[in-house]
């Protein structure tokens, strides 16, 4: 019997969600473990979250939070760099290092067989590194080298650029790396403060997720990280989530000349909401139509419509503090103020001009429910997210709630959610691109002279 | 039962199409993944992009849903996407459960029934598309042509290795929707594709739904398979000036096929020469004596033959000269004596938790699914599986060593050296500009 290609299948109904049991354990240290069981392949992965990230950066230190995360893999007790990844390789195991705006996360995965070794190795990195002064010499070396070579690439100037723009000299203004200067003027002892203030069970939390039990994982946690002491005088942990950002007074129209580059790197946007925003499902739901997914406005409008770019999206970089909610592009030099023009129209239409339609609110809603269940597949994708919930002081049943909340979000709560959260009058247009050759076609936008900002500011 | 394994059925449509299921019913998804064994070898100089353009066509609709492919699959929940490369193009789609039927449709209808809905319209616009693709993943980054030089001096010009799967620029504005038919009808039928069904669904419905949709597309004959070879009789060294900071130098070797003796081995000698902070020239070029920003190896391997590439950014004021001196001592102590055995120990416990992490996802690029088209389109069978992870298992340190020797000459090799503009003596003595655009 051939298909019926006189229209679409019908889909099924949607299967219930269900995520399964987080179990929380308190170590006697105060280190806060979660742990999750997640049966099927024999693999296990811890994940450790430490408070703080590129935002407890001090002014002149910006880039001090990343090389302590990078430093901790540099050697622990006998174990020099190279001891240490030749014991996680012997147990197959891959680590990660990820510095976010208020945490530095590490990721340790590895056969279910050797948890125990991995955990022991995951501790003894993070709760008794070396810090040597030659390992801290050639770390702070390779990251001023990295920073140089960003200069050339230039989705990193704008990101860099931009968070500047937005920010200012709040904790949130810079990428992790940090500058050139405070780079250099960072010492080994800046970084074992840092890691004395930072690196304590008071202000981390662990996550383990796996095909055991959750005793067994508990187990394991407490075996390899009870020993770690809370010692010392604490200093407040200044929040980079609790200090406003000054009022912004960011140029409307910014670029930064990259002669005959093919392309122009595009940033609008402007700081936006915080994650615990009472409106973060219409949100989530308006960026969906907006720019979030393969179809929505701003990439049917740029890639499939015009042909500008290889694709456009919108997001809000999500952070505990105030977020940016930005649009992003690289667009064909020649497009470079058709695509600004097309894409200012675009955000400002979702404001009320042009309100979501029923089936873009059925679309939206759809693409961000139906397919949930993938976000957590592996172990990996499951310690993550549970993370998150740390992170952002989220309730263990979040995951299971997150559907119906999508749902609840209604075409006027999206709408007044863009009205007030996506505003085009007060967004930064940012261009890496050929001033030369586009230079003129910009002034015809009407968003004023530009400031010219040289790549590596 | 080997904990680390890929079971499946396997069934051939009437038409053609080989079909495979694989069972994985841990979360409420299944994965639909369509090799078709086609890639930018089967294109001509003069009309390079051609595949990877084809790939971008068909997902602007087919006869029987005129208009976007990733509207209803959205609406579904589903995550999506292909790609091309020299080899053999793919696409696929993660669905939950319930969207089985909207994905096998979808997926038959644009293999069966895609020339109809190609206008001219969408046919440009997807140029003006892989044109921004190629600016941006190419033309605007630092060493973003490197490869394109690089392949260049690897293969003659007209080896389907010698251009790369986005193709040239002028390639790609110069061709025509009437290209389209003809390439659709040799390339794009059931014969010359293979469908795995991966995930939370029963292998006898599969196999159903794969008759119900696919059964009656008309097969066609399986294309004349590309053959080629390629050989160096000499060291070239060659030079790119581009928007960089730092010089970099890229050596790269021809080597075994894919799945061939010294395949794997090559693949554990990148390992051992250049990944990660145990390999050799990690420790003695970035390490101690902080020559180099970094370093990699790879082994590139492909239907055709393939070639194992080593490449290395010079420390601000340090020279290429003095890296490749260093990586020629290294790669030369590795084809006298090869791996100890302690990085052997090391190399395999990493190769066989490789194996068991690509275990974890059913869907996607590299996930379950696209494994068992891999196998079943390169080998003929998705059970080869076993095969490969066997391979490594077996890797000997002679068998290591001897392929190094035996491929990794220095008579035989492309040096190209990528230096800042203007600045051409950074480069390794002796090379000679090259340009690509």
């Amino acid at each position: 019997m051939p298909a019926d290609r006189s229209r679409l299948p019908q889909l099924g109904p949607d299967p219930s969600f269900t995520f399964p049991a987080i179990v929380r354990h308190t170590l006697p240290n105060g280190l806060q473990v979660r742990t999750v069981e997640h049966h099927g392949i024999p693999l296990v992965t811890f994940v450790m979250q430490i408070e703080g990230g590129s935002g407890a950066d001090t002014s002149g230190r910006e880039g001090l939070a990343a090389v302590t995360g990078d430093m901790v893999d540099e050697g622990t007790g006998a174990l020099s760099a190279i001891d240490v990844s030749d014991a996680l390789a012997r147990i197959g195991a891959e680590y990660d290092l990820e510095v976010g705006p208020d945490a530095t996360v590490f990721t340790l995965s590895t056969l279910s067989r050797f948890a125990e070794r991995g955990a022991s190795i995951l501790a003894d990195l993070l709760t008794r590194p070396s810090l040597r002064q030659d390992d801290f010499d050639r770390v702070r070396q390779m990251r001023l080298d990295r920073l140089s070579q960003l200069k050339d690439l230039p989705p990193a100037v704008a990101e860099r650029a931009f968070l500047r723009l937005l920010y200012g000299d709040h904790p949130y203004g810079h990428l992790s790396i940090g500058n050139d200067a405070a780079l250099r003027g960072l010492t080994l002892p800046d970084v074992a403060a840092f890691h004395d203030s930072s690196f304590r069970p008071s202000r981390a939390t662990l996550v383990a997720a796996g095909a055991m039990s959750h005793g067994e994982l508990a187990k394991v946690a407490e075996a390899a990280f009870g020993h770690w002491a809370d010692s010392g005088a604490r200093a407040p942990l200044a929040r980079a989530a609790d200090l406003q950002p000054a009022a912004s007074s960011s140029p409307r129209l910014v670029v930064v000349p990259r002669e005959s580059a093919a392309q122009s790197e595009l940033r609008l946007g402007h700081l936006s909401a915080r994650r615990d925003t009472p409106d973060y499902a219409a949100l989530l739901v308006m960026n969906a139509v907006l720019g979030g997914q393969f179809v929505s406005r701003i990439n049917l409008k740029l890639r499939e419509e015009k042909g500008y770019t290889y694709g456009a999206r919108t997001g809000f970089d999500w952070r505990r503090g105030l977020a940016p909610f930005s649009l992003q592009a690289s667009v064909h030099t020649a497009a470079t103020a058709d695509a600004i023009r097309d894409s200012l129209n675009e955000l400002d239409a979702i404001r009320g001009a042009r309100p979501p339609s029923d089936h873009e609110m059925t679309l939206a809603k759809a693409s961000l429910t139906r397919g949930y269940p993938r976000n957590f597949e592996t172990a990996h994708q499951v310690a993550r997210s549970v993370a998150q919930l740390a992170l952002y002081s989220l309730p263990d049943t979040y995951f299971e709630d997150f559907i119906p909340r999508v749902h609840a979000a209604g075409a006027s709560d999206v709408t007044q959610a863009a009205a007030k959260y996506v505003d085009p009058s007060r967004m930064t247009t940012l261009v890496v691109g050929d001033h030369a050759a586009i230079g003129d076609s910009l002034a015809a936008l009407g968003l004023g002279d530009p400031l010219i900002l040289p790549s590596d500011s | 039962m080997d904990p680390i394994s890929l079971p499946f059925t396997k069934q051939r449509l009437d038409n053609g199409l080989e079909v495979i299921v694989h069972e994985d019913r841990r979360v409420p998804i299944i994965a639909v993944n369509v090799w078709y064994h086609v890639g930018s070898k089967n294109e001509r100089p003069g009309r390079t992009g051609f595949a990877h353009l084809f790939e971008h066509l068909m997902f602007e609709g087919s006869e029987h849903h005129n208009t976007g492919y990733f509207p209803p699959l959205q609406q579904a929940g589903a995550l999506l996407n292909g790609s091309t490369n020299t080899d053999r193009t793919n696409y696929w789609e993660v669905v939950p459960t319930s969207a089985i039927d909207l994905a096998l449709w979808m997926e038959s209808d644009r293999m069966g029934y895609l020339l109809p809905a190609l206008t001219r319209e969408r046919f440009e616009t997807q140029r003006d598309v892989v044109l921004n693709e190629r600016r941006q993943n190419y033309e605007n980054r630092p060493y973003g042509f490197g490869m394109m030089a690089m392949s260049a001096a690897l293969f003659p010009p007209d080896h389907p290795y010698h251009w790369m799967t986005i193709g040239g620029a002028d390639d790609i504005r110069a061709m025509q929707l009437e290209d389209v038919q003809a390439f659709f009808r040799t390339y794009y039928h059931p014969a010359n594709a293979s469908l795995t069904i991966g995930g939370d669904i029963d292998t006898a419905r599969a196999f159903e739904l794969a008759e119900r949709y696919f059964g009656d597309l008309p097969g066609g004959p399986i294309p004349a398979a590309v053959t080629a070879e390629a050989r160096l009789s000499r060291e070239a060294r060659l030079v790119l000036e581009d928007r960089v900071e730092l010089p970099r130098v890229y050596m790269a070797w021809h080597s075994p096929a894919m799945f061939a003796n010294g395949d794997a081995e090559l693949d554990l000698a990148a390992d051992l020469l250049a990944n990660g902070k145990t390999s050799r020239l990690y420790r003695t070029l970035v390490y101690e004596k902080r020559l180099a920003l970094d370093v990699s190896a790879y082994q590139s391997s492909r239907e055709l033959g393939s070639f194992f590439l080593l490449a290395a950014t010079a420390a601000p004021g340090r020279s290429l000269t003095e890296i490749a001196a260093i990586i020629d001592t290294e790669v030369q102590l590795l084809a006298d004596a090869g791996p100890s055995q302690s990085e052997m120990e090391r190399a395999l416990a990493q190769a066989e938790a490789h194996f068991m992490y690509r275990l974890q996802t059913v869907g996607g690029f590299g996930g379950k699914s696209d494994q068992l088209n891999a196998y079943n389109v390169f080998r003929g069978d998705p059970g080869f599986f076993a095969h490969d992870l066997a391979r490594y298992r077996e890797a000997t340190a002679d068998g290591i060593r001897m392929a190094v020797a035996s491929h990794l000459a220095f008579d035989r090799r492309v040096l190209l050296s990528i230096v800042p503009r203007s600045q051409p003596a950074l480069a390794l003595p002796g090379s000679e500009p090259v340009a690509v655009s």
